[in-house]
Protein backbone atom coordinates (compact mmCIF):
# COMPACT_ATOMS: atom_id res chain seq x y z
CA UNK A 1 0.00 0.00 0.00
CA UNK A 2 2.92 2.23 0.86
CA UNK A 3 4.91 1.56 -2.14
CA UNK A 4 1.70 1.73 -4.34
CA UNK A 5 0.81 5.27 -2.47
CA UNK A 6 4.64 6.48 -3.38
CA UNK A 7 4.93 5.16 -7.00
CA UNK A 8 1.90 7.02 -7.39
CA UNK A 9 3.21 10.53 -5.84
CA UNK A 10 6.07 10.31 -8.08
CA UNK A 11 4.41 9.40 -10.90
CA UNK A 12 1.67 12.54 -10.16
CA UNK A 13 4.52 14.88 -9.29
CA UNK A 14 6.26 14.90 -12.61
CA UNK A 15 3.42 14.93 -14.34
CA UNK A 16 1.99 17.54 -11.26
CA UNK A 17 2.12 20.81 -13.15
CA UNK A 18 1.32 21.19 -16.75
CA UNK A 19 -1.67 18.06 -15.96
CA UNK A 20 -3.20 20.27 -13.19
CA UNK A 21 -3.11 23.38 -15.64
CA UNK A 22 -4.81 21.58 -18.45
CA UNK A 23 -6.96 20.25 -15.76
CA UNK A 24 -7.91 22.96 -14.25
CA UNK A 25 -7.95 25.46 -17.00
CA UNK A 26 -10.12 23.01 -19.11
CA UNK A 27 -12.79 22.40 -16.07
CA UNK A 28 -12.73 26.35 -15.31
CA UNK A 29 -13.85 26.93 -19.13
CA UNK A 30 -16.31 24.29 -19.19
CA UNK A 31 -17.90 25.57 -16.19
CA UNK A 32 -18.10 29.44 -16.90
CA UNK A 33 -19.64 27.96 -20.34
CA UNK A 34 -22.09 26.22 -18.61
CA UNK A 35 -22.63 29.24 -16.33
CA UNK A 36 -22.84 32.10 -18.83
CA UNK A 37 -24.78 29.71 -21.21
CA UNK A 38 -27.92 28.84 -19.53
CA UNK A 39 -27.62 31.62 -17.12
CA UNK A 40 -26.54 34.65 -19.02
CA UNK A 41 -27.43 33.68 -22.70
CA UNK A 42 -29.07 36.55 -24.62
CA UNK A 43 -31.29 34.25 -27.11
CA UNK A 44 -34.89 34.49 -26.37
CA UNK A 45 -35.52 30.51 -26.70
CA UNK A 46 -32.80 30.24 -23.91
CA UNK A 47 -33.81 32.57 -22.00
CA UNK A 48 -37.51 31.48 -21.74
CA UNK A 49 -35.93 27.94 -21.10
CA UNK A 50 -34.35 29.04 -18.03
CA UNK A 51 -35.87 31.54 -17.25
CA UNK A 52 -37.47 30.51 -13.79
CA UNK A 53 -33.45 29.30 -13.01
CA UNK A 54 -32.16 32.32 -13.44
CA UNK A 55 -34.42 33.81 -11.41
CA UNK A 56 -34.26 31.81 -8.44
CA UNK A 57 -30.05 31.34 -8.36
CA UNK A 58 -30.44 35.46 -7.96
CA UNK A 59 -29.01 36.57 -12.27
CA UNK A 60 -29.46 39.58 -13.23
CA UNK A 61 -32.28 38.12 -15.75
CA UNK A 62 -34.25 40.90 -17.38
CA UNK B 1 -6.51 14.01 -13.11
CA UNK B 2 -9.78 15.75 -15.43
CA UNK B 3 -11.53 12.72 -15.13
CA UNK B 4 -12.03 12.58 -11.44
CA UNK B 5 -12.40 16.50 -11.67
CA UNK B 6 -14.95 16.20 -14.56
CA UNK B 7 -17.01 12.58 -13.22
CA UNK B 8 -17.22 14.16 -9.21
CA UNK B 9 -18.53 17.63 -10.59
CA UNK B 10 -20.80 16.27 -12.78
CA UNK B 11 -22.51 14.33 -9.93
CA UNK B 12 -21.91 16.52 -7.63
CA UNK B 13 -23.45 19.01 -9.65
CA UNK B 14 -26.44 16.79 -11.04
CA UNK B 15 -27.46 15.30 -7.30
CA UNK B 16 -26.99 18.71 -5.59
CA UNK B 17 -29.24 20.32 -8.15
CA UNK B 18 -31.88 17.62 -8.44
CA UNK B 19 -32.35 18.25 -4.50
CA UNK B 20 -32.21 21.83 -4.81
CA UNK B 21 -34.97 22.10 -7.76
CA UNK B 22 -37.18 20.17 -5.48
CA UNK B 23 -36.84 23.15 -2.52
CA UNK B 24 -36.59 25.41 -5.62
CA UNK B 25 -40.32 24.55 -6.91
CA UNK B 26 -41.48 24.49 -3.05
CA UNK B 27 -40.49 27.54 -2.05
CA UNK B 28 -39.16 29.98 -4.88
CA UNK B 29 -40.99 29.09 -8.04
CA UNK B 30 -44.12 29.88 -6.51
CA UNK B 31 -43.27 33.43 -5.94
CA UNK B 32 -42.56 33.68 -9.24
CA UNK B 33 -45.51 32.58 -10.49
CA UNK B 34 -47.20 34.98 -8.21
CA UNK B 35 -45.23 38.12 -9.45
CA UNK B 36 -46.15 37.25 -12.85
CA UNK B 37 -49.42 37.51 -12.38
CA UNK B 38 -49.21 41.52 -11.71
CA UNK B 39 -46.74 42.22 -14.87
CA UNK B 40 -48.70 43.62 -18.01
CA UNK B 41 -49.03 40.40 -20.08
CA UNK B 42 -49.13 37.61 -17.61
CA UNK B 43 -45.70 36.09 -18.56
CA UNK B 44 -42.16 36.67 -18.24
CA UNK B 45 -41.65 39.53 -20.70
CA UNK B 46 -44.50 42.05 -19.93
CA UNK B 47 -44.44 45.35 -21.22
CA UNK B 48 -43.44 46.75 -17.53
CA UNK B 49 -40.07 44.08 -17.65
CA UNK B 50 -39.11 45.61 -21.20
CA UNK B 51 -39.47 49.15 -20.40
CA UNK B 52 -37.61 48.97 -17.37
CA UNK B 53 -34.84 46.83 -19.19
CA UNK B 54 -34.89 49.53 -22.11
CA UNK B 55 -35.56 52.56 -20.10
CA UNK B 56 -32.14 53.93 -21.58
CA UNK B 57 -33.14 53.16 -25.28
CA UNK B 58 -36.57 55.50 -25.30
CA UNK B 59 -37.57 55.82 -28.79
CA UNK B 60 -36.13 52.84 -30.37
CA UNK B 61 -38.66 50.59 -31.42
CA UNK B 62 -38.29 47.04 -28.87
CA UNK B 63 -35.76 44.83 -30.40
CA UNK B 64 -34.50 42.64 -28.57
CA UNK B 65 -37.55 41.07 -26.97
CA UNK B 66 -38.99 38.74 -29.46
CA UNK B 67 -42.04 37.79 -28.05
CA UNK B 68 -42.80 35.11 -30.64
CA UNK B 69 -39.32 33.13 -29.63
CA UNK B 70 -40.12 29.59 -28.32
CA UNK B 71 -40.95 29.59 -24.78
CA UNK B 72 -41.80 25.94 -22.38
CA UNK B 73 -45.27 25.56 -22.02
CA UNK B 74 -46.77 26.43 -18.07
CA UNK B 75 -46.68 23.59 -16.25
CA UNK B 76 -44.65 19.89 -16.86
CA UNK B 77 -42.34 21.69 -19.69
CA UNK B 78 -41.88 24.75 -18.05
CA UNK B 79 -40.62 23.22 -14.87
CA UNK B 80 -38.88 20.55 -16.57
CA UNK B 81 -35.91 23.23 -18.70
CA UNK B 82 -36.31 24.88 -15.72
CA UNK B 83 -34.76 21.43 -13.47
CA UNK B 84 -32.71 20.86 -16.80
CA UNK B 85 -30.86 24.59 -15.88
CA UNK B 86 -30.58 24.23 -12.53
CA UNK B 87 -28.60 21.05 -13.00
CA UNK B 88 -26.64 22.98 -15.57
CA UNK B 89 -25.79 25.37 -14.13
CA UNK B 90 -25.20 23.37 -11.11
CA UNK B 91 -22.45 21.18 -12.91
CA UNK B 92 -20.93 24.67 -14.23
CA UNK B 93 -20.61 25.93 -10.18
CA UNK B 94 -19.11 22.28 -9.19
CA UNK B 95 -16.54 22.26 -12.48
CA UNK B 96 -15.81 25.81 -11.45
CA UNK B 97 -15.18 24.97 -7.66
CA UNK B 98 -13.16 21.72 -8.74
CA UNK B 99 -11.00 23.89 -11.00
CA UNK B 100 -10.08 26.35 -8.65
CA UNK B 101 -9.49 23.56 -6.35
CA UNK B 102 -6.30 21.79 -8.59
CA UNK B 103 -5.62 25.49 -9.82
CA UNK B 104 -4.78 26.43 -6.19
CA UNK B 105 -3.57 23.41 -5.04
CA UNK B 106 -6.03 23.72 -2.16
CA UNK B 107 -7.34 20.15 -2.01
CA UNK B 108 -11.80 19.45 -1.98
CA UNK B 109 -12.68 16.61 0.31
CA UNK B 110 -15.28 15.51 2.34
CA UNK B 111 -13.81 16.88 5.25
CA UNK B 112 -13.44 20.92 4.00
CA UNK B 113 -16.16 20.32 1.66
CA UNK B 114 -18.35 22.24 3.76
CA UNK B 115 -16.25 25.42 3.54
CA UNK B 116 -15.87 25.26 -0.58
CA UNK B 117 -19.63 25.35 -0.18
CA UNK B 118 -19.74 28.34 2.01
CA UNK B 119 -16.89 30.07 0.09
CA UNK B 120 -18.98 28.91 -3.60
CA UNK B 121 -22.48 30.54 -1.78
CA UNK B 122 -20.64 33.79 -0.66
CA UNK B 123 -18.52 34.21 -4.16
CA UNK B 124 -22.06 32.80 -6.72
CA UNK B 125 -24.81 33.86 -4.23
CA UNK B 126 -24.63 35.94 -1.20
CA UNK B 127 -21.66 38.58 -2.43
CA UNK B 128 -23.73 39.61 -5.67
CA UNK B 129 -27.27 39.19 -4.10
CA UNK B 130 -25.52 42.28 -1.30
CA UNK B 131 -25.73 44.25 -4.29
CA UNK B 132 -28.58 43.27 -6.56
CA UNK B 133 -31.37 41.02 -4.34
CA UNK B 134 -32.59 38.49 -6.15
CA UNK B 135 -35.16 39.87 -8.23
CA UNK B 136 -38.77 39.21 -9.61
CA UNK B 137 -39.77 39.35 -12.53
CA UNK B 138 -41.37 42.64 -13.22
CA UNK B 139 -39.65 44.39 -10.74
CA UNK B 140 -37.46 47.70 -11.80
CA UNK B 141 -33.78 46.92 -12.66
CA UNK B 142 -31.10 48.76 -14.14
CA UNK B 143 -29.63 48.31 -17.75
CA UNK B 144 -28.90 44.36 -18.05
CA UNK B 145 -25.95 44.37 -19.57
CA UNK B 146 -24.45 46.75 -16.81
CA UNK B 147 -25.73 44.63 -14.00
CA UNK B 148 -24.55 40.98 -15.35
CA UNK B 149 -21.13 43.04 -15.90
CA UNK B 150 -21.45 44.07 -12.45
CA UNK B 151 -22.41 40.21 -11.39
CA UNK B 152 -19.61 38.38 -12.80
CA UNK B 153 -17.10 41.20 -11.38
CA UNK B 154 -18.15 40.70 -8.07
CA UNK B 155 -17.96 36.83 -8.46
CA UNK B 156 -14.49 37.27 -9.47
CA UNK B 157 -13.37 39.36 -7.08
CA UNK B 158 -15.27 37.32 -4.24
CA UNK B 159 -13.77 34.56 -5.15
CA UNK B 160 -10.76 35.73 -5.70
CA UNK B 161 -10.34 37.23 -2.25
CA UNK B 162 -11.58 33.63 -0.59
CA UNK B 163 -8.85 31.82 -2.57
CA UNK B 164 -5.86 34.20 -1.45
CA UNK B 165 -6.80 33.60 2.21
CA UNK B 166 -7.68 29.81 2.17
CA UNK B 167 -3.85 29.69 0.12
CA UNK B 168 -1.79 31.80 1.87
CA UNK B 169 -3.29 32.79 5.01
CA UNK B 170 -1.03 35.93 6.56
CA UNK B 171 -1.83 39.24 7.01
CA UNK B 172 -1.70 40.52 3.52
CA UNK B 173 -3.68 38.09 2.43
CA UNK B 174 -6.33 39.07 5.02
CA UNK B 175 -5.98 42.48 4.04
CA UNK B 176 -6.25 41.73 0.24
CA UNK B 177 -9.19 39.68 1.08
CA UNK B 178 -10.88 42.23 2.29
CA UNK B 179 -10.56 44.30 -0.23
CA UNK B 180 -11.14 42.04 -3.16
CA UNK B 181 -14.47 41.39 -1.42
CA UNK B 182 -15.44 44.93 -0.33
CA UNK B 183 -14.87 46.95 -3.81
CA UNK B 184 -17.77 45.66 -5.77
CA UNK B 185 -19.63 47.06 -3.13
CA UNK B 186 -17.75 50.45 -2.78
CA UNK B 187 -18.10 51.05 -6.22
CA UNK B 188 -21.84 49.85 -5.63
CA UNK B 189 -24.22 47.75 -8.11
CA UNK B 190 -26.07 49.28 -11.12
CA UNK B 191 -29.48 50.64 -9.71
CA UNK B 192 -32.61 51.18 -11.03
CA UNK B 193 -33.61 54.90 -12.06
CA UNK B 194 -34.92 56.71 -8.99
CA UNK B 195 -38.59 56.96 -8.70
CA UNK B 196 -39.01 53.38 -10.52
CA UNK B 197 -41.54 51.17 -9.06
CA UNK B 198 -43.34 47.78 -9.77
CA UNK B 199 -46.75 46.60 -9.11
CA UNK B 200 -45.03 43.60 -7.04
CA UNK B 201 -46.54 43.68 -3.74
CA UNK B 202 -43.39 44.28 -1.23
CA UNK B 203 -43.77 41.05 0.67
CA UNK B 204 -43.83 39.02 -2.25
CA UNK B 205 -40.27 40.56 -3.14
CA UNK B 206 -38.59 40.37 0.22
CA UNK B 207 -40.21 36.91 0.75
CA UNK B 208 -38.48 36.04 -2.33
CA UNK B 209 -34.94 37.23 -2.08
CA UNK B 210 -34.96 35.22 1.22
CA UNK B 211 -35.41 31.94 -0.20
CA UNK B 212 -33.65 32.29 -3.10
CA UNK B 213 -30.57 32.95 -1.15
CA UNK B 214 -31.86 29.94 1.81
CA UNK B 215 -32.50 27.63 -1.04
CA UNK B 216 -29.18 28.84 -2.61
CA UNK B 217 -27.11 27.97 0.57
CA UNK B 218 -28.65 24.37 1.02
CA UNK B 219 -27.56 23.88 -2.57
CA UNK B 220 -23.90 25.05 -1.93
CA UNK B 221 -23.95 23.21 1.49
CA UNK B 222 -24.70 19.85 -0.06
CA UNK B 223 -22.44 20.37 -3.21
CA UNK B 224 -19.23 21.54 -1.27
CA UNK B 225 -19.47 17.80 0.74
CA UNK B 226 -20.77 15.50 -1.82
CA UNK B 227 -18.17 16.88 -3.79
CA UNK B 228 -15.26 16.70 -2.26
CA UNK B 229 -16.26 12.86 -0.90
CA UNK B 230 -16.81 12.04 -4.75
CA UNK B 231 -12.94 13.25 -5.22
CA UNK B 232 -12.22 11.55 -1.99
CA UNK B 233 -13.34 8.44 -3.59
CA UNK B 234 -12.12 8.85 -6.80
CA UNK B 235 -8.65 9.56 -5.76
CA UNK B 236 -8.64 6.33 -3.32
CA UNK B 237 -9.45 4.62 -6.86
CA UNK B 238 -6.36 5.35 -8.37
CA UNK B 239 -5.40 9.14 -10.29
CA UNK B 240 -6.59 9.24 -13.66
Amino acid sequence: MTNTSNTLTTKTQSLSLSNRLLAGALALFMGLTLIGGVGFAANMAVHNGAHDARHASGFPCH
Amino acid sequence: MFRNLFFAAVLAGLAAGLVMSAIQQWRVIPLILEAETYEGEGHSHGKEAAVADHAHEEGTPAHTHDENAWAPADGFERIFYTVLSNVLIAIGFALVIGAVSVLAEIPLTLANGILWGLAGFAAFQFAPAYGLAPELPGMPAADLVARQAWWWSTVIATGLGIAILAKFRSLWAIIACVALIAAPHVIGAPQPPAGDHSDVPAHLASAYAAAALGTGAIFWFILGPLQGWLLDRFSKGGAA
